[in-house]
């Protein structure tokens, strides 16, 4: 079944990004359009995470411009950008330790409760049919996450994979455009790595959902996605289809090492 | 072998003896235990969201209450000064946001603690300048709060009206904040910045709002503290030292518990008056202003999380 893949949804134009003077980001472009799944793969401190960071505003690059639905943007919060439909997980998973999971993932329709405080104090009326809606909407990502089981459990006593679960769920229940996820698959073992690529391919089927990933296991990265940039020393190497990249010299050199009297 | 009984043994029989001074004891411990636990509460609220410690805590009960008193002393009535200290404290809540948090985000704690022991300086010197550094008396008859008193058992047991005026209002504000922290969606965002930072941004909490409506809490809970204190003393820069004693309650309490503010504040205050009545003697009296540190310090040994407080475990 072939994928509809729709217009270019994020647009990255020329970013550089440095912290003093390390360079985290040079002079980086990519698109990523609707629906598509795309992979940003690189060795490590190849600058990813930061590009993510970027994306989702929590850095503000020195130079160049983001396209996010149409809107150049200068400088974006990052709760501006969950606003808009940017949802991200954690390569560390980033999690309330303190909430069960329903209330973690529940966090993620913050942005969708509109009734004022004063109805929310009384929990009257509107605010309670709001809460319902919000509540339905969690239940059904809990249902498709198949995490009944653990609705009540502070999320802190949940094993790793586990937990990467919730936080994909916490950021499903914001009801994101695009979906920015950190290492979704790190640490986990091989049954746990096929769950968690089943999700990934049916949020994007389902909910229609745009996906950026980095990931490191190049078997999930080259299944699922429909196109990979590659980032070395924080720079793009490649770009391309699955396929392409992994007939693409650059890339082999820049994963395998090239000394120079292979050169 | 006679000063052990007069430790261990006199004073409880001293107690036993005449119960109904004993409960009177009680209820004055319990007055001043839920002013505490509302102060501590302040603290609780702000560390829980900012990681400060708010210093400047003490000093926004007294500004609070002056800012109420000098307006009125300027002939305006208790019921638009009350809503204008309100605004006020709303200003200063926001103000704090923008001119110290926001320039400071992600500096050390240390940093931001300094920061709030500017603003109390900063608020000491701003107060003094509008309204005047000399006492003031509380205007308890504008604001309808009642200042008789009532007595039981032949008047044996005498309750202040106005003490009973303050556990009511300290109680249903502690009940409204309590539903107000767990049903909300304020509430469900502050626990999330509570808990991680990043975490809270990428899910869309700002962390501006969040600060000015914590802040602006604070403020109210300052202002219901001056209001009732002042009533008991009178209105004046000496009262920000009763902000200290919100220290051995956090301690006991913990310093991220609601419960443990709560709960603290009601121990602190009745121990230190049971101590003060039936101790005190012994060393010369007036133990009250120590003994809540000692009491504190005895805790420390046992729970250094706090009653309440989060034990903290590192993986190694």
């Amino acid at each position: 079944m072939e994928k509809k893949i729709g217009e270019v949804l994020l647009n990255v134009d020329h970013i550089s990004l440095a912290f003093g003077g390390v360079k985290a980001l040079t002079d980086i472009c990519f698109s990523i359009r609707e629906k598509e799944v795309f992979a940003i793969i690189g060795p490590n401190g190849a600058g990813k995470t930061s590009m993510l960071n970027v994306i989702n505003g929590f850095y503000h690059p020195q130079e160049g411009e983001i396209t996010y639905k149409g809107v150049h943007r200068k400088q974006m919060k990052s709760h501006d950008a969950a606003v808009q439909g940017i949802a991200r997980t954690f390569q560390n998973v980033a999690l309330f330790k303190g909430m069960s999971t329903l209330d973690n993932i529940m966090t993620g329709r913050i942005i969708h409760m509109k009734r004022n405080l004063f109805w929310q104090a009384c929990y009257l009326g509107p605010a309670r049919k709001e809460e319902m809606q919000n509540r339905e909407y969690v239940e059904d990502i809990i249902d498709f996450l198949e995490i009944q089981a653990i609705r009540r459990t502070p999320v802190g006593r949940l094993p790793y994979g586990l937990q990467k679960r919730v936080e994909l769920g916490r950021a499903l229940a914001m009801e994101p455009d695009l979906l920015l996820l950190d290492e979704p698959m790190a640490g986990m073992n091989i049954e746990e790595k096929q769950d968690m690529c089943r999700f990934v391919l049916d949020v994007n089927d389902q909910y229609g959902t745009t996906i950026a990933l980095i990931e490191h296991d190049m078997g999930v990265v080259m299944d699922i996605s429909d196109k990979v940039v590659v980032l070395d020393y924080g720079k793009k190497l490649a770009e391309g289809t699955p396929d392409e990249i992994r007939g693409n010299q650059t890339v082999i050199d820049a994963y395998l090492g090239v000394t120079s009297a292979n050169k | 072998m006679e000063i052990l009984t007069t430790i261990f043994i006199q004073p409880f029989f001293d107690m036993a003896g005449d119960p109904i001074l004993f409960l009177q004891v009680i209820w004055e411990g319990f007055v001043t235990g839920i002013l505490y636990s509302l102060i501590a509460f302040g603290f609780v609220l702000i560390f829980k969201a900012s990681g400060v410690f708010n210093f400047a805590q003490g000093i926004m009960v007294v500004f609070a209450a002056l800012t109420l008193v000098g307006l009125h002393e300027n002939g305006i009535p208790a019921y638009i000064a009350l809503p204008i200290t309100i605004l006020v404290m709303y200003v200063l809540a926001f103000s704090v946001e923008r001119l110290v948090l926001r320039p400071l985000v992600n500096q050390p704690d240390i940093i931001l603690f300094m920061a709030t022991i500017g603003l109390t300086f900063f608020l000491i010197g701003f107060g003094e300048f509008i309204f005047g550094g000399e006492p003031k008396i509380m205007i308890t008859e504008e604001l309808l709060l009642p200042y008789d008193s009532i007595t039981f058992f032949d008047d044996m047991l005498i309750l202040q009206e106005i003490d009973i005026a303050a556990s009511i209002i300290a109680a249903l504000a502690l009940i409204f904040l309590a539903l107000f922290l767990g049903k909300t969606k304020i509430g469900v965002a502050l626990r999330a910045v509570a808990d991680d930072h990043q975490a809270a941004l990428s899910v869309g909490i700002s962390l501006n709002t969040i600060w000015v409506v914590v802040w602006f809490i604070s403020g109210i809970i300052a202002l219901i503290t001056g209001i009732m204190w002042g009533a008991k003393s009178d209105v004046s820069f000496a009262l920000s030292i009763i902000a200290f004693k919100a220290l051995p309650v956090l301690i006991l309490g913990g310093f991220t518990s609601v419960r443990g503010a709560i709960v603290g504040g009601l121990i602190i205050g009745i121990g230190e008056k049971i101590g003060e009545f039936y101790w005190g003697d012994l060393v010369g009296g007036s133990i009250e202003g120590w003994l809540a540190y000692m009491i504190a310090l005895v805790f420390l040994f046992f729970r250094p999380q706090g009653l309440f407080g989060e034990k903290i475990i590192e993986r190694v």
